[in-house]
């Protein structure tokens, strides 16, 4: 186990320094470099551009030298814990990453098992019950969520509460604890804000997963093992819960390698529209205005966070299969 | 997949294939000498809820090929009197008279001021009658970029009347015209997309899965990598970087090739699982042991065995294509105004306010629901039908 975790880990270093090479290289996409159009602004808004500031940013970013020093420079302030300064909040990136990062995390994992926790027994009940009318409607209800597109979603849903019980769904603190430090109280708060959003979330994702278990159980079911089973007289659902859905849980919890890619990448989106304090919508303002240094690093811890998310997993799954330790 | 003329491994297909008058033999000796296609073809025809998806689809590029037929109006024509108009409702038997008799109208518009909030609002006015025809003269455009007509599906009797079938936008333009021509733009930016992953696509995946060893890892790896990453966002910021100078066909582009930059990971994927579970293969060892050159055995023997799942893969990935586009267009980092796809009309409708106003805004979601799902049971039913010696 110990020897597949170290494995697993020196496997994820290419992997982050790939990420950090694309990061490096959104940041370098607009014309012409930062300090440019840094300074364009300044004198824009009147002020005297002190010539001896600009020489310390030029050194501090290694700008005018080769690229892969500029990455290099980058990289090295970036593992310091300097990640570059956002020229339009005119604050060091790292507070601004630092303010949205945890709730995008706790967002995305709220979804995650919450859609685990709903799509399991309606997957294992689809597949017992197959061509059932549950089953149908389940299977009709999953495609349905697999076609809508999340945001669309948000904008109906935002509409219906708007339109017929004239509330506002959006935000995820309400005004009296925006400001206020933690407490039982703010925590409660920001559970009651997260239902909607959670929901939007995880319809696509809830859908995928019930047609995944719904798959894998039908293919042990009909497997000689659990006739055996049968015919000795287990009681059907002691039979069902103690082989069948375990043999078909592995493939269940694997998918989080690519379902916590796409909750991070839904959820900016969606909290553009339910207008969210998460990343997605400084990340989208940040490109808008070409505010490179800080679009680059949310890319880059999102995009960490993720692998790492993905890590964990991997090594749970290797935890529950002994199988794959090997592999 | 495994012999493909081996009419033995298909028994429980027989009945429902071909009409039921005809002798069993006569069935089975039918199978015998039909060609792949038209197992394929006889398998697909029994999913029926993937023919009316195939069906749908076609409607749905029809529309898109032949989109300024089917538009009312053109479908940046303002009228500043009809802000945010609803839809109209069509009748078709006209009653004023006392007989009924065949006359299709839609009713007018009154527009009331209201004294609280300055705003106007429509409220249809049974009086007025607009008529309209099927076919009617409308704007002037060229079919297909070629043809010059200017007949259109339906149309009012007199150009001038106020003809909203879905409602206006905030600036009186005819919602169904701008969703027909939407129509075109993100249905073909699927097709192309997936055109573009599919090179990619058959490029990588078939290099690893015929090669194997060190070129496989590689390519995998970077698969991998690429899907670990959270993919919005990068579009995000790969969209934002597109110069916003350039004319709307760049942007066009553009936007089609940073999709298509992720999406040909699912597709070598598929290629590259069936390369590798193709070579092995006992004819392919037999055409390799002939003395086949490579690239003659690639194309003779192994691409018509997985052309059918290729064509399967596609469908499927199709649907992503324009859910992406879609979902980066609504954001405002994918096509612009004054191209029109569903994405950009779905961005008047990003504010509450505005959807509270108007809730048909929301209208051009349902066409991307629509298409999407209708792709997606397409694709599902040509996947089973893919391998006809299956089961």
């Amino acid at each position: 186990m110990l020897q597949y975790i170290v494995r697993r880990i020196l496997l994820m270093i290419p992997t982050l320094f790939l990420v950090s090479v694309v990061s490096f290289i959104i940041i370098q996409l607009p014309p012409g470099d930062f300090l440019t159009s840094y300074i364009t602004q300044l004198s824009a808004m009147g002020d005297l551009v002190d010539e001896s500031t600009i020489q310390a940013l030029r050194d501090r970013y290694g700008l005018g030298q080769p690229i892969y020093i500029q990455y290099l420079r980058w990289i090295t302030n970036m593992l310091q814990g300097d990640f570059g300064h956002s020229m339009e909040w005119d604050r060091p990136v790292w507070g601004l990453l630092w303010e949205r990062l945890p709730l995008t995390f706790v967002l995305s994992f709220a979804t995650l098992l919450i859609t685990w926790i709903v799509a399991f027994p309606i997957g294992v009940f689809s597949a017992v019950k197959q061509y059932s009318i549950g089953d149908y409607i389940a299977t009709f209800i999953g495609f349905l969520g697999l076609a809508t597109p999340d945001f669309l979603l948000a904008l109906v849903l935002m509409w219906i509460f708007f339109a017929f019980f004239n509330q506002s769904v959006g935000g995820l603190f309400s005004p009296e604890f925006q400001d206020a430090p933690w407490s039982l109280a703010k925590v409660w708060d920001l559970a009651k804000h997260m239902v909607v959003p959670i929901i939007i979330l995880g319809m696509s994702g809830t859908a995928s997963l019930i047609r995944i278990m719904r798959a894998n159980l039908l293919d042990e079911l009909h497997k000689p093992y659990v006739v055996t089973a049968r015919a000795k007289g287990l009681s059907e659902p002691r039979l069902i819960l103690k082989y069948p859905v375990r043999a078909a849980l592995n493939p269940f919890v694997s998918t989080v390698g690519w379902y916590l890619p796409a909750l991070v990448s839904g959820s900016t989106i969606v909290a553009v529209v339910l207008n969210l304090p998460i990343t997605g919508p400084l990340l989208l303002r940040s490109l808008m205005s070409q505010d490179m240094y800080l679009a680059g690093s949310f890319i880059f811890m999102l995009s960490t966070l993720t692998i790492i998310g993905t890590l964990l997993s991997d090594i749970l799954l290797a935890w529950l299969d002994p199988r794959i330790r090997l592999g | 997949m495994s012999q493909p003329t081996d009419p033995a491994a298909m028994p429980g297909q027989t009945p429902d294939i071909t009409a039921s008058e005809e002798a069993p033999q006569e069935v089975e000796a039918k199978i015998m000498v039909a060609s792949q296609w038209k197992l394929i073809w006889w398998k697909f025809r029994r999913h029926k809820l993937a023919m009316i998806s195939g069906i749908i689809v076609i409607a749905i590029y029809f529309v898109a090929a032949f989109a300024e037929f089917f538009e009312v109006f053109p479908p940046d024509q303002y009228a500043a009197r009809y802000t945010y108009a609803p839809p109209q409702t069509i009748h078709l038997i006209d009653m004023s008279d006392g007989t009924p008799r065949l006359a299709p109208y839609v009713n007018g518009y009154k527009v009331t001021i209201d004294s609280f909030s300055l705003r106007r609002t429509f409220v249809v006015d049974p009086e007025q009658k607009i008529p309209f025809r099927f076919f009617a003269k409308g704007f002037e455009y060229k079919l297909l970029g070629i043809i010059p007509w200017d007949r259109h599906l339906i149309g009012p009797v007199n150009p001038e009347d106020p003809f909203y079938l879905l409602g206006a936008d905030a600036l009186g333009r005819d919602l169904l015209s701008r969703m027909i021509a939407g129509g075109r733009i993100s249905m073909s930016i699927g097709l192309l997309g997936v055109a573009i992953s599919l090179i990619l696509g058959i490029l990588l995946g078939g290099l690893s899965g015929y090669y194997g060893g060190a070129v496989d890892n590689i390519i995998q790896r970077i698969i991998e990598f690429l899907r670990s990453l959270p993919t919005i966002p990068l579009w995000m910021s790969l969209a934002a970087a597109l110069p916003i100078t350039w004319p709307p066909l760049y942007v066009y582009f553009g936007i089609t090739i940073i999709l298509s930059f992720i999406g040909w990971t699912g597709l070598a994927r598929v290629v590259r699982g069936r390369f590798l579970a193709l070579r092995e293969e006992d004819f392919v060892l037999a055409a390799r042991l002939d003395g086949a050159p490579q690239i003659y055995l690639i194309m003779r023997h192994m691409v018509p065995s997985f052309l059918s799942h290729i064509i399967a893969s596609i469908t499927l990935a199709i649907p992503g294509m324009i859910l992406s586009e879609t979902a980066l267009s609504f954001l405002g980092l994918g096509l612009r105004p004054p191209v029109v796809s569903w994405g950009v009309l779905l961005q008047d409708a990003q504010n509450i306010r505005a959807v509270s106003t108007a809730p048909w805004l929301l209208i051009p979601g349902l066409a991307v629901v629509i298409a999407v799902l209708s792709l997606n049971f397409l694709g599902d039913g040509l996947r089973d039908a893919a391998d006809p010696y299956g089961r």
